[in-house]
């Protein structure tokens, strides 16, 4: 189960029994979506399957999450996101009702975000082989002209930025999941980051590489980042915007927030003489009311994050290894 | 939680590291008992912050580091048997046993669930009267309470399918084994806060007493780590060996009265062997008799078990505060989170794991 986690384990999986078999020009570049041309038009296309329990969680479910999920990773590549497919694995039993609730949750998602569901499918398998229902999306979008992002491009000097709030959306769903009840409800913060990208775009931002962390923690799109430009990251941890309730959940439980899933944010790398306007741009948008800056971009150890810690200390901020597993106390 | 950020406070540790700076006059050896002070010192480089000659040495307080290895083997055993539910904290799962781990088990279709408490795997028992629902209670003496409750939980509601694997420790006995070893370079402790919160500090003041050596009961945020350390050095420079509370807003004189009669209730002490160190005398707790009914060693039989240590694994030595982690040749190499050949690099709070995590490499400032 640990090579599903979205760690190291699961970059393992793909590197040997995916890659060999399927590699080509654009698979290689192992980005979050392909970039393909077609008669001179740039195209993003990406897909993602979701199997996620419980189905509903606090702020969310699995339809809002397909269709937020591959928009974000469509949005991350630079492009403008425009038509979604979505394939249905059902269980036997699922009751109707949930599914309609599922869908038209991905309407309103679909809306919002400006995308069209426009091919489907549907799968039932027999009680017992899946969880009620897993959801495959695929998307394409157009590349904006004149803007060149990438996970190999960020440079020495770029200062990196977080659109808002980090793990809620992790520990939202344990939460359910686990049956851990906490003072205070902890919400998933799913929601597209199209908005976000459009809004840095048109503000004239020179953006280097966008992520949208989800499994694994705004700590693995770090490490992803800096591994594929060749540069070193060090994070300011006092600047990495954790809510209370989140904090003392992953405190209680032994986890780093900078590990933990979301869905609805957003990482950019941008020119350094640019990371303040970014993170004004940002603050000034649905969803990036509480954006900031919370490190930069150096020479000096490639491939590596390094925290520096509110005492003034240092650590490696490291890529979870597989599933994270509460501790014992 | 607001405290998370107040025991964080960068002003308040440059006063704190300035202070010990200014007491230490002399090389001194501190060893930090519990796993969670590790982790904690290790993730904010707390250590990197002290005076040249004031050493850290980690000791052995990590629960599952120090569970013997013939009880992981033994869980995989009961843990693969066809009705039984096997329920354990999560960071058990990917402890290696002489072949394999509890996350095998489960990929091989065994039921291994992860429960936050021992009281969720006595309602899983409740919900599951078709089940054996077995709780792997490991621990010191802080997760002991809790594993006391659901047994008697259990009894009270005559449940007859649910047991505990038990293989508690306790931090006394082992202060005293590393105190007596020949190598032994330690010159005061920071204790557990956890475990006074539990048991008290009367226990340390004999340890303390018999052994001359200084005890902060110290607490787990960098706030209360570097407290502790600073008035271990003051108690070394004055040449005092007492029981200090640094840790008052958790730990009471007389620990939790009702928790340690609950425990005196349910578990009696036993000679414990603990990973990679070996047979303590008096070290552990086990079921009383009368609850022996609730005893899944007693229940299961799964034969004979011979556990394998890897040759490889020096966590022994790191486990006493003998090596650091990175003076065991198989440390990142053989031996990763990813690989695990000793219990130390699974866990969180393992010395080895924290030491790959955070400072798997030497990193400098700017």
């Amino acid at each position: 189960m640990g090579h599903g986690g979205g760690g190291r384990l699961t970059a393992e999986l793909v590197a040997q029994v995916f890659m060999p078999a399927l590699h080509n020009d654009v698979l290689d570049r192992l980005g979050d979506s392909a970039v393909v041309s077609v008669d001179g038009t740039r195209l993003a296309l990406t897909t993602d399957a979701y199997v996620v329990t419980p189905l509903f969680f606090p702020g969310g479910d699995i339809g809002a999450l397909a269709v937020h999920g591959t928009v974000n990773d469509l949005a991350c590549a630079g492009a403008v996101p425009l038509y979604l497919t979505a394939a249905f694995v059902i269980e036997e039993g699922m009751p109707f009702d949930d599914l309609a609730r599922i869908a038209a949750s991905m309407a309103d998602a679909a809306r919002s975000a400006g995308v069209a569901v426009v091919a489907g499918d549907t799968k039932v398998v027999d009680r017992g082989r899946g969880d009620g229902v897993y959801i495959t999306t695929a998307g394409v979008g157009v590349l904006r002209h004149g803007f060149d992002v990438g996970p190999d491009r960020a440079r020495p000097g770029d200062v990196v930025v977080v659109s808002g709030p980090i793990g809620q959306h992790g520990v939202a769903v344990m939460s359910v999941r686990e049956g851990l009840e906490f003072g205070t409800p902890i919400i998933s913060d799913t929601a597209p980051v199209h908005g976000l990208v459009a809004a840095l775009f048109e503000a004239g931002v020179e953006v280097h590489a966008l992520r949208d962390p989800t499994r694994g923690g705004v700590a693995a799109v770090l490490n992803e980042i800096a591994s594929a430009s060749h540069v070193g990251v060090v994070i300011d941890e006092v600047t990495v915007p954790v809510a209370a309730e989140v904090r003392s959940a992953c405190a209680l439980l032994g986890l780093d927030p900078m590990q933990v899933a979301n869905e609805g944010r957003l990482v950019a790398w941008v020119a350094g003489r640019d990371g303040e306007r970014a993170v004004q741009v940002l603050r000034a948008c649905t969803g990036g009311e509480q954006a900031v800056a919370i490190g930069h971009v150096v020479d000096e150890h490639p491939g590596m994050v390094v925290g520096r810690t509110a005492i003034g200390g240092t650590r490696i901020i490291d890529v979870p290894l597989g599933e994270l597993l509460p501790r014992i106390c | 939680m607001k405290h998370l950020d107040e025991f964080n406070d960068p002003e308040l540790a440059r006063r704190l590291l300035d202070e010990i700076a200014r007491v230490s006059t002399r090389p001194a050896v501190l060893m930090e008992v519990c796993g969670g002070q590790t982790h904690s010192i290790i993730r904010h480089g707390i250590d990197q912050l002290l005076p040249p000659g004031l050493e850290l040495l980690h000791g052995p307080g990590c629960p599952v580091c120090v569970t013997p290895l013939e009880t992981i083997d033994r869980a995989l055993a009961i843990a693969a048997l066809t009705d039984v539910m096997f329920c354990s904290f999560g960071d058990m799962l990917r402890v290696p046993g002489s072949t394999h781990d509890l996350l095998t088990v489960k990929s091989r279709g065994g039921d291994v669930r992860v429960v936050y408490s021992p009281l969720d795997a006595v309602r899983l028992a409740e919900r599951h009267p078709e089940r054996q629902v077995v709780f792997f209670a490991v621990g010191f003496e802080t997760t002991a309470p809790a594993n006391a409750l659901a047994v008697e939980q259990a009894r009270r509601l005559g449940l007859d399918n649910f047991s505990l694997l038990v293989s508690h420790v306790l931090v006394p006995p082992a202060l005293e084994a590393i105190l007596q070893a020949p190598t032994c370079r330690v010159q005061g402790f920071l204790a557990a806060g956890h475990v006074c919160a539990v048991m008290g500090v009367d226990q340390y003041r004999a340890v303390c007493d018999r052994n001359r050596v200084p005890i902060v009961i110290t607490g787990f945020e960098p706030l209360d780590l570097l407290d502790g350390i600073r008035r271990a050095v003051v108690q070394l420079e004055t040449g005092r060996a007492q029981v200090e509370n640094a840790y008052t807003r958790v730990v009471r004189d007389e620990g939790n009265p009702v928790a340690r009669a609950l425990l005196a209730r349910v578990f009696e002490v036993c000679d414990r062997t603990w990973r990679g160190i070996g047979l303590i005398p008096d070290s552990g707790w086990r079921l009383r008799p009368d609850f022996r009914a609730f005893d899944a060693e007693a229940r299961f039989d799964v034969g004979r078990i011979h556990a394998v240590e890897s040759p490889l694994c020096h966590s022994g030595e790191v486990l006493q505060g003998l090596i650091a982690p990175t003076g065991c040749p198989a440390f990142g190499r053989e031996c990763t989170p990813r690989t695990p050949l000793g219990a130390t690099m699974v866990s969180d709070e393992g010395t080895c794991a924290a030491y790959f995590t955070h400072r798997r490499v030497a990193v400098g400032g700017d």
